[in-house]
């Protein structure tokens, strides 16, 4: 009944916005100035464009917002360290953005294109045919800006659930205050992930890697809808280390059917069972792939759309197409708190359904 | 492809997986194992109060089964009684009607001999007065019709006449 209706809205709006972009080229009067706009309009659009990227990636600093032209930042710089003939431990304020050369222990470090390099003093960057950086990258353990926000959500995490579980104790078995938000979510986790994927005999041994699993993706995904700017959960190291958790997890714990319906399929010929093999040997490590790129292919994606929409708003600069972007951007906005949830629970959700075919009896 | 791995960050992965096990040990302790342990008591106390309510409430049904069998019980042996007790009156009534009815009979009868007897000793009597009273009259009718010899002459005839009639 819901969904419609916004694709509805989203496509209407759509149109309405082609329509407002066709009249508003109407009016141009001279070649020169044409060309003028169309520079001015390509310049802002690489301009977005490589301020969405910038978004999308991990960073130095924890900016909360910047002005590119005065070469200002709102915000501060975190930790670098690097392993690079010994640890190196600096500020990343000493790249200054990018725009100087770090110098620590008389080695030379530059950043660029949000990656440190190891450079000669004067901070100069080699490229190969491609355009590609052939500078040496120091093995970089930087305490990046997500990997700041993890802690910070591992903290919150950690007090929320610390007051669902000492409020038990308080008020005799029913929980208070935000317990009684989160305590119908662990339910939910319990109820309609866990039993159901996994079966009532085993399910408790991986409730507590599903549970964190669940709050961890979701509040990380939440906290990417703020405009604090981060998007941990869209950025593959993440997505990877919680897929290889689930991997490890599923492997770990699984029986010996598990393994005999991969290398041994029972109840097919023999022929049938070598051709088998592979395949199931290729699924085994396509699921957590598939888990890996699933979530960080669509937070990527719902940032980069709705900072795209966002932006639309600054190239039109007239009242029907920025409000209009502005209605855009605000249906997105809502339907990416629903994606944000979901990611979350589809990850979850399939994580049990591995762990629960890692346990299923032979039948 | 090429730019996901460029993108891919080993120090991140590695802060990552530091951050999100400690996490899943941390939260593990301090927060899964009392909060579904919590939940569990809970929803086993849960089931156990239904579970003694039905037991409660299916005793109650029995209580009252028993209840009701006790009562129509004490109900049949209230008909039974008064049943007795009405067929006892019935009898009762009936054997004194019937008794009186015999007394009476033999009242009646005892009555009866005593008039019949009473009637003869007072007819015997009246016999005998009857007797005596005639004898008198006849003494005294006699005394007076045969004062005179004429008269007793008379008779001699009638008497005779009669005799001769007969």
């Amino acid at each position: 009944m819901q969904k419609p209706f916004i694709v509805k809205i989203l496509f209407s709006a759509v149109v309405l916005l082609s329509l407002t972009v066709a009249q508003a080229q109407e009016p141009q009067e001279s070649p020169e100035s044409k060309a003028l706009t169309e520079y001015e309009d390509t310049e802002q659009t690489s301009k977005i464009k490589e301020f969405i990227d910038h978004h999308l990636l991990d960073s130095y600093y924890f900016t909360f917002f910047s002005d590119k032209e005065e070469g200002e930042y709102y915000g501060f710089p975190l930790p670098v360290i690097l392993f690079d003939d010994g640890i190196k431990v600096f500020s990343s304020s000493k790249f200054n953005h990018g725009n100087t050369v770090a110098e620590v222990d008389g080695e030379h470090y530059k950043l660029y294109h949000s990656k440190i390099y190891k450079t000669n003093a004067a901070g100069d960057i080699n490229y190969d045919d491609e355009g590609h950086a052939t500078n040496e990258k120091p093995l970089d353990f930087s305490i990046t800006k997500n990997v700041v926000t993890m802690v910070l959500v591992s903290i919150l995490m950690f007090f929320m659930f610390r007051a669902l579980a000492t409020s038990y104790k308080k008020n005799n078995g029913i929980p208070t205050g935000i317990g009684r938000f989160l305590e119908p979510l662990v339910l939910f986790v319990r109820d309609e992930i866990a039993i159901p994927n996994i079966g009532e005999k085993n399910y408790r041994k991986y409730m507590s890697y599903l549970l964190t699993v669940f709050f961890f993706v979701w509040f990380l995904n939440l906290l990417g809808m703020t405009p604090l700017g981060v998007n941990v959960t869209g950025n593959i190291a993440v997505t990877f280390g919680l897929a290889l958790i689930t991997f490890l997890i599923t492997h770990f714990t699984a029986n010996k059917n598990y393994w005999a319906h991969i290398f041994w399929m029972p109840g097919v010929p023999k022929l049938m069972r070598i051709v088998l093999a592979p395949i199931e040997l290729l699924g085994v490590f396509i699921k957590p792939f598939s888990l890996m790129i699933r979530l960080y292919a669509n937070m990527t994606a719902g940032h980069v759309v709705l900072m795209s929409i966002i932006a639309l708003m600054f190239i039109f600069k007239n009242w029907i197409g920025s409000s209009l972007s502005f209605g855009l951007a605000f249906a997105l906005a809502i339907l990416e708190l629903l994606v944000a949830a979901l990611q979350a629970y589809i990850f979850t959700m399939l994580s049990a359904l591995y762990f629960g075919m890692a346990n299923e009896e032979s039948h | 492809m090429e730019k996901l791995i460029e993108q891919f960050s080993f120090g991140l992965f590695f802060w990552q997986l530091l951050i999100f096990v400690i996490l899943i040990i941390v939260l593990k302790k301090f927060a899964w194992k009392p909060i579904l342990k919590a939940v569990n008591d809970r929803e086993e106390g849960i089931k156990q109060a239904l579970d003694s309510a039905e037991k409660a409430k299916l005793e109650m049904a029995n209580l009252q089964a028993d209840n009701e069998k006790l009562l129509q019980e004490a109900r049949n042996e209230r008909d039974a009684m008064m049943k007795e007790a009405r067929e006892i009156k019935t009898k009762m009534i009936a054997d004194a009607k019937e008794e009186a009815q015999a007394e009476a009979d033999k009242m009646i009868k005892q009555a009866q001999t005593a008039i019949e007897s009473e009637k003869k000793a007072a007819m015997a009597e009246l016999k005998s007065h009857v007797a005596e009273l005639s004898v008198e009259i006849a003494e005294k009718v006699v005394r007076k019709e045969l004062s005179t010899k004429n008269e007793q002459l008379e008779l001699v005839d009638d008497m005779l006449a009669d005799a001769k009639l007969n």
